[in-house]
């Protein structure tokens, strides 16, 4: 086939297409995956007994909203990433402030506790299943994101797999912190940060392979 | 500088028609990707200059992938930049496929060079997407052959075929898409 009937071809019938579809697309993946998750929390957890006495706790809503604050963020990046040739800018430092605003408090509250409550105050009750229980609240997301991410044109396809799973990553630990009992600042710079890093290191690593186009 | 002047008045004519063409202007379209095509061959020529066969193929390839993925342009974006990238991500895919990196004599980092300049010819594509086309399976092969080939409206091919409207709309999108996955695993 020629170059003019392949020209021909494609603009034959041509419709109008839709506009705005990278981020439309990737709300729609949050919509779709977003309830999954809950499902998840509500067959498999549980929420915490406490729920609406830990809402007047500040630590409670730090550990909510600084896993949304990155999936705010990746959201953004991967809806620039979906478009060849549009700069991811400064989206990225969204995520980067509420992982070292973490750390931060972290080492503050780790200086300032007597030496024998320190590893208490890192590994909590329940390191063992933190990150993965978070993985698993992600992963419905997860999924949506890169289906969505398919269906768009990232011309970097690790980094978009990478923001695909920051983006999962965020709301999967949001979901999973309704669940969970810890409240200290060292326990989710190590565990919520893995849980969330989890899907990132996956993502970048299943984007080369299942975003071409 | 001359061609800094091509380049914007060029940027703006393609813009314009581009965006008629997603409003659903099948007219101005077809006057885009053809003037889209030439600029693709005089970029692309000049970047695989050691494979001139390959050209014609990659100018395909491109095409197909900037229609299939139209969809992902917003039109705050310089066109040029969408264009640029589509053809260096689609040229890298295959020099990588050709593992031939060390080939890569010209810088492909300067985006403004999409539209300086175009060739209207165009030499014979060695990979025949229309053989391809015939491997495709019946529900994507007819919509695109009655429609995209023949002219023929979604309804009057539903009818001719059986199909229902949206199944024919259905199957003209993935056959398109499965098209350049045939040409992408092509790659020599």
């Amino acid at each position: 086939m020629k170059t003019d009937d392949l020209v021909a071809m494609l603009a034959t019938g041509a419709t109008a297409a839709p506009r705005r579809a990278a981020g439309r697309r990737l709300a729609l993946a949050l919509l779709a995956g977003l309830p999954l998750s809950f499902a998840i929390l509500f067959t498999e957890y549980g929420l915490r007994r406490d729920l609406v006495q830990a809402m007047f706790w500040p630590m409670f809503w730090v550990k909510v909203l600084f896993p949304l604050c990155i999936a705010a963020a990746a959201f953004v990046m991967a809806q620039r990433l979906a478009r060849p040739g549009v700069p991811v800018r400064r989206a990225w430092i969204g995520i980067a402030v509420p992982v070292l605003a973490v750390w931060a408090m972290a080492a503050l509250a780790w200086f300032n506790a007597p030496a024998e409550e320190r590893m208490p105050l890192l590994m909590g009750e329940s390191w063992r299943v933190c990150a993965v229980s978070i993985g698993l609240m992600a992963l419905p997301v997860f999924a949506a994101a890169l289906l969505a991410l398919k269906g768009l044109a990232p011309t970097r396809p690790a980094l978009a797999g990478a923001a695909a799973g920051a983006l999962a990553g965020g709301v999967g630990a949001a979901v999973y912190a309704l669940h969970c009992m810890e409240l200290t600042a060292p326990f989710l710079a190590v565990w919520y940060v893995s849980g969330i890093a989890l899907p990132v290191l996956v993502g970048a690593v299943l984007g080369p392979r299942l975003l071409r186009w | 500088m001359d061609s800094s002047r091509r380049t914007s008045d060029a940027e703006a004519a393609l813009r314009s028609l581009f965006l008629r063409g997603l409003d659903g202007d099948a007219a101005a379209y077809r006057e885009f990707l053809q003037k889209l095509s030439a600029h693709l061959r005089a970029f692309l020529g000049k970047r695989l200059f050691g494979w001139p066969d390959e050209v014609e193929d990659l100018v395909q390839e491109c095409l197909l992938a900037m229609h299939n993925q139209r969809h992902t342009y917003q039109s705050d974006q310089p066109l040029t930049a969408w264009v640029h990238a589509i053809a260096r991500y689609k040229m890298i895919d295959l020099l990588r496929a050709k593992s031939a990196r060390e080939a890569l004599h010209d810088p492909l980092d300067d985006d403004l060079a999409v539209f300086a300049e175009s060739a209207i010819e165009a030499s014979d594509a060695r990979r025949d997407l229309g053989g391809l086309l015939q491997t495709l399976p019946e529900r994507q092969r007819l919509p695109i052959v009655h429609v995209k080939l023949e002219g023929l409206s979604v309804a009057e091919t539903a009818s001719l075929t059986g199909m229902s409207e949206s199944a024919v709309k259905v199957g003209i999108h993935r056959g398109l898409k499965a098209l350049a996955a045939r040409l992408r695993s092509k790659a020599p």
